[in-house]
């Protein structure tokens, strides 16, 4: 592609590693290992959808982890949980890149002498061509040619000495390489955006707020030219959590809507506004924008401790682990005396007891609300300053309350009761809330690799569509009669190539007002 | 009609498309047993097809070739009914679960099908074509659910767009891959001097070549929008992020990948005919697991509704 005469006059000794560098370099661009590094690429990103992925669910590789305790950490070492920013991986789509940038120079260069230079000449022998057709009529050639110029439409054509020459199609190559370029875009868009953006998640329960600080998030990313310092200094309050499920029929259970209602302000000082956040439906901040990603129950806990003092009184959020939203949540009480209370148990927001005595929850919605609890005290193990998850009770140092018999003690409670332990510790489900999982984020270059995808898909149309054509017309003159002759050629190998030729012919003796049949 | 009977009536017809579509695919068996069949016996037609010159009787397994095209044209019909009052029995775009995919699917293949052979002639992918769409009917079966209303994540117009352009995309690809099967067969009894009388009916190498070319050159832009625009669109509105990585994203692009591939091996000396024609294939397998079996086997945002 890139064969510069220069390069003969240098003579090798001296420039071997050039020579090695253009060796190399003609290598990466070439077509053949352009396919390679594609079906490559296919092949590096199968293991990311296999196993978890940390950047997606990294609670899926913690259980990933301790099912798999040997492998984990073999595949952990090989990049398997990071697959698309996995140094193997990185190195497929850099190359590919390289090789996508060393076929579009050459090609613009080689392209863009291609729309200045005039359509090329006739081959001598026609009949080396595949598409060709002759045919005598009474008109000089200059007719002929001046009718040719019409038949052959929109093409570039020139006419030297009763030879028409005329090519169509350049839209092709444009596109191509438009295309190809437009992939360079997506992939700067895509990467900037990561560079520059951030994305957290946080989970709000009705009556509580949120403000777009770091240490509100419950997990947080973002790029390396990120400055959390201007993090938007917005805040939201969630009002109201309507959730609703179909009632009956064969897909009772199912969720029908999910919305999120509230109040937000856009800085410290600014005015109160409402805000309705539906999934599909999210709120936008400047760039910053807030969506619905999950939701749940969060039923208000309150802890009295044996001396009468309220210890805790909040609302926990249990996190839903099937569709009848089946939960499980843990609430810690590191200022409950003589010692620290643990308390760990599930949320049925439907439940009913089957055989056995298990309770089960039947439905999402909260129609006989019911928390069942276990409850613990020790050492909760959050003094030594060590971060926890607040989903996971350490039990290491706790001790299970137990009844009379020796058995663990169950708190059950619907909204409203409560519960007294042995030690005089009162547990109270005050009342259900839900929750709401907003996701914020801030992907600052979104439009970048959007409008790089969308125009490079018109790129591509034409890339496919266009079917580049030359087509040639000669005439001279056997005795009184002119003999013309047609020839096209396709670059791109067509079906309908006798058809269109007759077409062109037909055109032909149309515009020279003759339809003698073709010789 | 109730919204009751329109899901009714939809499973009636999705029944009977099913019946047709088996009935057509057994047509087209037949054309192949009745081409093996060695003899040219004239054969006495019935009526029905009426292009036919009186003294040049078409053989056997022509006949059966047509009937299967008549029966594959009225089984799209019958499932057209289904996917259309299936809609109205649920109030929304007939493909919001993996039943409803399964369904529109069998039946957007058929109309892609049926649109090339009335484009191109193509009736000789009728036996592939029919077969798949009849596997991914009863495929469908087993993960029937009533209609009903979506859940929450699927309530965008972008679930129209975006799941009907992999769709049309996918029966592009189907079209292409069927070609390309029958091109390898068809090329390797070349080369061993085996062409049997089923292969002879084909078209030239160069013309299936050209057609699974021409499909997979109209489908990949179709893909690319509806995969790598609309998805990314709708994603964006819907988890915040464009690209995210999840296993359908990553079939998604994986399929994306090994298309773009295919078209470049067209391009490349050494890699045009067979071994393109395996990436086709290749091809085809990643956008069915994209499409349907990573819904089955995977995890993920993707999966609604099982």
């Amino acid at each position: 592609m890139s064969d510069q005469p220069t390069s003969k006059r240098n003579t090798a000794p001296a420039l071997g590693s050039r020579e090695f560098g253009r060796w190399i370099w003609r290598q990466l661009t070439s077509m053949r290992t352009a396919l390679f590094l594609l079906l490559l690429l296919a092949i590096a990103a199968i293991p990311g959808s296999l196993v978890p992925q940390r950047g997606v669910d990294a609670r899926a590789v913690e259980a990933f982890f301790s099912r798999n305790p040997t492998s984990a950490p073999v595949l952990d070492k090989l990049g398997f949980f990071s697959v698309y920013t996995s140094p193997w991986f990185s190195a497929i789509y850099l190359l590919l890149m390289v090789s996508l940038v060393g076929c579009i120079l050459p090609r613009t260069a080689v392209y863009a002498r291609a729309l200045r230079a005039r359509p090329p000449k006739a081959p001598r022998n026609f009949a080396r061509l595949s598409g060709t057709a002759s045919f005598t009529t009474d008109r000089d050639p200059d007719d002929v040619m001046a009718a040719a110029r019409k038949a052959v439409g929109r093409a570039r054509v020139d006419v030297v000495d009763h030879e028409l020459r005329a090519e169509r199609g350049y839209l092709r190559e444009a596109g191509n390489l438009v295309f190809h370029v437009c992939l360079v875009v997506v992939l700067i868009g895509v990467a900037g955006g990561g560079l520059l953006g951030y994305r957290g998640s946080a989970i709000v329960s009705e009556g509580d707020g949120f403000s777009n600080t770091l240490t509100q998030y419950d997990e947080f990313s973002s790029g390396a030219l990120f400055d959390a310092d201007k993090l938007p200094p917005f805040s939201l309050t969630l009002d109201e959590f309507d959730a609703r499920f179909e009632l009956e029929g064969p897909q009772r259970g199912a969720p029908l809507l999910f919305r999120a209602q509230g109040r937000y302000t856009e800085k410290p000082t600014g005015d109160q506004k409402s805000f309705d956040i539906e999934v599909n439906h999210p709120l936008s901040i400047g760039s910053t924008s807030v969506y619905l990603v999950g939701q749940g129950y969060a039923p208000v806990i309150k802890v009295t401790d044996a001396k009468g003092n309220v210890v805790f009184d909040d609302a926990v959020p249990f996190l839903p682990s099937d569709g009848t939203y089946t939960s499980t949540g843990v609430v810690k009480v590191p200022d409950a005396q003589p010692e620290q209370i643990g308390l760990q148990g599930f949320f049925l927001p439907t439940a009913a007891s089957v055989e056995g005595g298990a309770a089960i929850s039947l439905f999402p919605g909260a129609v006989n609300p019911l928390v069942g609890l276990f409850a613990y005290h020790g050492d909760l193990g959050i003094d030594d300053g060590t971060s926890q998850s607040v989903f996971i009770l350490d039990k290491d140092k706790l001790t299970p309350y137990v009844d009379k018999d020796g058995k663990e003690v169950d708190v059950s409670l619907s909204p409203g009761q409560e519960q007294v332990l042995d030690d005089g510790t009162t547990i109270t489900f005050v009342e259900l809330r839900q929750f709401a999982r907003f996701q914020i984020s801030s992907s600052p270059l979104v439009k970048l690799p959007l409008f790089g995808v969308s125009i490079g898909v018109l790129g591509l149309i034409l890339s496919l569509s266009i079917k580049p054509r030359r087509t040639w017309v000669r005439a001279r003159r056997e005795g009184s009669r002119t003999l013309v002759e047609v020839a096209v050629l396709d670059r791109v190998t067509r079906d309908d190539l006798p058809a269109d030729l007759d077409d062109i012919i037909g055109r032909l003796r149309r515009a020279l007002g003759d339809d003698e049949e073709t010789a | 009609m109730t919204l009751a009977q329109y899901a009714q009536f939809s499973n009636y017809a999705v029944a009977s498309a099913t019946i047709v579509v088996a009935l057509a695919f057994l047509a087209h068996v037949a054309e192949w047993g009745f081409a093996r069949a060695v003899v040219k016996e004239p054969v006495a037609v019935g009526a029905g097809v009426s292009d036919v010159e009186a003294d040049e009787l078409p053989p056997r397994s022509d006949v059966f070739g047509r009937i299967g095209v008549s029966l594959a044209t009225l089984a799209a019909i019958i499932l057209l009914a289904g996917v259309v009052s299936r809609a109205l029995a649920a109030e929304r775009v007939p493909w919001g679960n993996m039943y409803e995919f399964g369904v529109a699917g069998a039946l957007i293949s058929l109309v892609v099908y049926l649109g090339c052979v009335f484009t191109s002639g193509v009736q000789w992918l009728g036996g592939m074509v029919t077969g798949f769409a009849l596997a991914l009917l009863g495929l469908s079966m087993t993960t029937y659910v009533p209609a009903g209303p979506l859940v929450p994540a699927l309530h965008s117009y972008w679930l129209v767009v975006h799941v009907a352009a992999v769709m049309i995309a996918g029966g592009l690809f189907l079209v292409g891959a069927a070609a390309s099967v029958l091109y390898l067969l068809k090329a390797r009894a070349e080369s061993r001097g085996t062409v049997g009388p089923v292969l002879k009916r084909l078209p030239a190498l160069g013309s299936m070549d050209r057609l699974a070319y021409r499909v997979h050159a109209v489908g990949f832009p179709i893909w690319t929008f509806g995969a790598l625009i609309a998805g990314p669109i709708w994603a964006q509105h819907a988890w915040g992020r464009y690209w995210g990585w999840d296993p359908k994203e990553v079939w998604a692009f994986i399929t994306w990948v090994v298309y773009a591939g295919y078209l470049h091996a067209r391009a490349t000396g050494g890699w045009r005919g067979k071994r393109a024609a395996y990436i086709a294939i290749i091809g085809f397998v990643t956008f069915l697991f994209s499409f349907y079996g990573i819904n089955l086997f995977g995890s993920g945002l993707h999966s609604y509704a099982k």
